[in-house]
């Protein structure tokens, strides 16, 4: 559903993505690990179309369409969701004005019937019992004030609301504690389909064991240098990056 | 024959043709006038609002009004059905428009109270605001005092329904200049609801250069108003002076959305212990639009407390001004006076100017002040426009949310959802 062909993106003249090729197919869930500062979240936010980064070569096609073609709220009609690492804090708009904007602009892009006041409350309830969030939460300030598991587990619930058919979690775990987590994780793995697919980025196995990938990539600087089953991850949080040095020598 | 000229000539025949109790008022508002005239740029006052242009071009005053018929109907507000409502057209208090409805409410011709009952209080506030405002516009509004209006809101009453203002220019057969003038006392315990709006009929240059003065006596309540959706070819200069003279509350929010060149004069003073005073504003303004809200707050006495919260949305060639003063007289401890400004800027070709002003002559005072001029949120804006937000759903859902907490402070629900409207058909939701 998703192919990226040799990506390359930076910012200000600076390049980040130095030739990304990745596939994920209808059903898979991919992790991507890597240290700091090796371009995941790059990668995640050139995907969902953030202006300030420059593709400066290299295609992705999503679901048979030229991604990189399309504004940020078409991907996201095409079935596109990325969970922030940083979620944005906006004073004066609720979670819930906000989804149902975003829930009602996203049918209309699928061709499907604006949802009424009841028929959203419906949605809503089902998805805030799904990730467990707070209706106090929803009726606040988007973000604001929010601790960074609240942000989060956020993040998961405008997900599970918007229904997406290729996730993107960039360090939704970091700032959940342990119960979090698996909620989180339920809540992902509640909208997993065969038609639908799931990349993760995380630095921690502990996601995978809910998660369970069945691809693991490693990101640095700027490409991916090794890819394998979820072994990997294990063998990452054994090892830690260090190898990376010494394979990029050799290579 | 200029059009200073003109308008001297047409105070002086109404001046001296008329005599009634306001008379002195108006020709010694005249001759302040005349001492003072029309503040050019250089006046501190009035550097970013070119008012002296207004004055080149030539201007029909005192029309007559009497058949502008059922168009001011045109820009009544909502549930009118049950409000009190007063009509001004070109600047003269139309009594047969009119309706006032609520027990312990009095309207009287500002001439009339002043040579009754209410005479004491009408010497005592009338023409209070000429002490802040020492420029020509002030004075010329008093020089022109025929048609004004005295309300009266009696001792411990809560008027149950709003009042509204309407402040009609008729313009069908010229440009017209009009002046309306209003004294309000609200009497000791008592509570009335207030709200201004303007409004131009037909198409000609409008311009209104109007005055209302407020007295507020010991435990009253004012809630006010001031809604401005006004044509691109109608200026205004409006000011609206409270003169807190008990501990008393009063709550005023001013909304403005459009006109040609707009300025508000908003001052509090504060001549009692307690008193507790908000203002709050949201200028939203496009194409030429031009809209100054100058503020003062002065403490007189010790342990009050204002609010004062003005934000600015300006797109197109809009220009947007906000100057706040706060003075705290040397009596005046325990004072806590916070002001904020906040401004958006859509447009490269928009312009913001936004100064504080604070004279601080007591030492046990709490005061806080602060501005800020931006560009709407990027981060914000993809961060909607990611989860299928359409680019200006996301603007107005952002530009909305901005607004909000000055929205908030509409407390009168058929209103807020009135302005909300206006605010939805401006931002094309
Ligand atoms: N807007 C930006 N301006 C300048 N440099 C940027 C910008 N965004 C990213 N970078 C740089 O690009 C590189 C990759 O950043 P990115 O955020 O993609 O890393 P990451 O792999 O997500 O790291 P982390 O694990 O810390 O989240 C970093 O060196 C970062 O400083
Ligand atoms: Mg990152």
């Amino acid at each position: 559903m998703l192919q990226i062909k040799d990506l390359h993106a930076g910012i200000e003249g600076k390049e980040i993505l130095k030739g990304i090729n990745l596939t994920i197919r209808p059903g898979e869930v991919h992790a991507i690990m890597g240290p700091n500062g090796s371009g995941k979240s790059t990668l995640a936010s050139v995907l969902a179309g953030r202006s300030d980064y420059e593709v400066t070569g290299g295609s992705v096609e999503f679901l048979g369409k030229d991604l990189l073609d399309l504004a940020p709220e078409a991907r996201a009609g095409e079935g596109l969701f990325l969970a922030f690492q940083y979620p944005v804090e906006i004073p004066g708009l609720s979670t819930i004005n906000f989804m149902k904007t975003a829930v009602n602009e996203v049918r209309k892009y699928r061709g499907q019937d604006a949802l009424d006041a009841a028929e959203f409350l419906k949605l809503m309830k089902e998805k805030m019992s799904l990730v467990n969030i707070d209706k106090n939460l929803l009726t606040r300030s988007l973000n604001e004030g929010f601790s960074g598991g609240e942000k989060k587990r956020n993040e998961v619930f405008q997900m599970a609301m918007l229904e997406p058919k290729l996730a993107i979690l960039d360090e939704t775990d970091s700032g959940l504690d342990i119960d979090a987590i698996r909620i989180a994780a339920a809540g992902v793995n509640a909208i997993r389909s065969k038609e639908n697919a799931t990349l993760v980025i995380t630095h921690y196995q502990r996601l995978l064991d809910y998660i369970v990938p069945d691809f693991v990539h490693v990101l640095y600087n700027g490409r991916i240098v090794k890819s394998g089953g979820k072994e990997l991850a294990l063998e990452l949080e054994e090892t830690g990056y260090s190898f990376l040095k010494n394979e990029m020598n050799i290579a | 024959m200029s059009t200073i000229t003109t308008i001297k000539d047409k105070a002086q025949q109404l001046g001296t043709a008329t005599l009634d109790a306001l008379q002195p008022v108006r020709t010694a508002a005249l001759a302040s006038f005349d001492q003072l005239g029309v503040p050019a740029v250089k006046h501190e006052e009035w550097k970013y609002t070119r008012i002296s242009q207004l004055f080149n071009q030539s201007w029909q005053l005192g029309v007559d009004h009497s058949n502008t018929d059922a168009d001011w109907q045109a820009f009544r507000l909502p549930e009118f059905e049950t409000a009190n409502e007063l009509v001004f057209i070109n600047g003269v208090y139309n009594e047969a428009a009119s309706t006032v409805r609520s027990a312990g409410l009095v309207v009287l011709p500002l001439e009339e109270a002043a040579a009754g009952e209410y005479a004491q209080i009408v010497s005592k506030h009338l023409g209070h605001s000429g002490k802040y405002l020492k420029d020509g516009i002030n004075a010329l509004n008093a020089s022109f005092m025929v048609g004004a209006v005295f309300i009266g809101v009696k001792r411990s009453t809560e008027i149950e329904h709003p009042v509204y203002i309407y402040n009609i220019t008729d313009g069908r057969t010229g440009n017209v200049f009009a002046q309306p003038r209003t004294l309000v006392h609200v009497a000791a315990n008592a509570g009335v609801v207030l709200v201004e709006t303007y409004g131009s009929i037909g198409v000609a240059d409008h311009f209104t250069n109007q005055v209302m003065e407020l007295v507020v006596e010991q435990d009253a309540r004012v809630e006010y108003y001031k809604i401005q959706n006004d044509t691109s070819r109608s200026s205004l200069v409006s000011t609206t002076h409270f003169r807190q003279v008990g501990k008393s509350y009063v709550h005023a929010v001013t909304i403005s959305l459009n006109g040609a060149m707009v300025r508000n004069n908003l001052n509090m003073v504060m001549e009692a212990e307690h008193c507790d005073s908000n203002m709050y504003g949201l200028y939203f303004t496009s194409d030429s639009c031009h809209v100054d809200n100058h503020t003062i707050v002065d403490n007189a006495k010790p342990n009050c407390l204002s609010n004062e919260y003005y934000k600015g949305i300006l797109d197109g060639s809009s220009t947007g001004v906000f100057n706040g003063k706060i003075f705290v007289q040397q009596d005046a401890q325990k004072i806590n006076a916070f002001q904020s400004n906040k401004n958006i800027l859509l447009s490269d070709d928009a312009n913001v100017y936004t100064k504080p002003q604070l004279e601080i002559f007591a030492d046990d005072v709490k005061c806080s002040h602060g501005c800020t001029v931006g560009r709407l949120d990027e981060e914000g804006l993809f961060y909607l426009r990611s989860r299928g937000v359409t680019e200006a759903s996301a603007k107005s859902l952002l530009l909305h949310a901005f607004a909000i907490d000055i929205l908030d402070q509409i407390r009168h629900d058929a209103l807020r959802a009135y302005v909300d409207q206006l605010i939805s058909e401006r931002l094309g939701t």
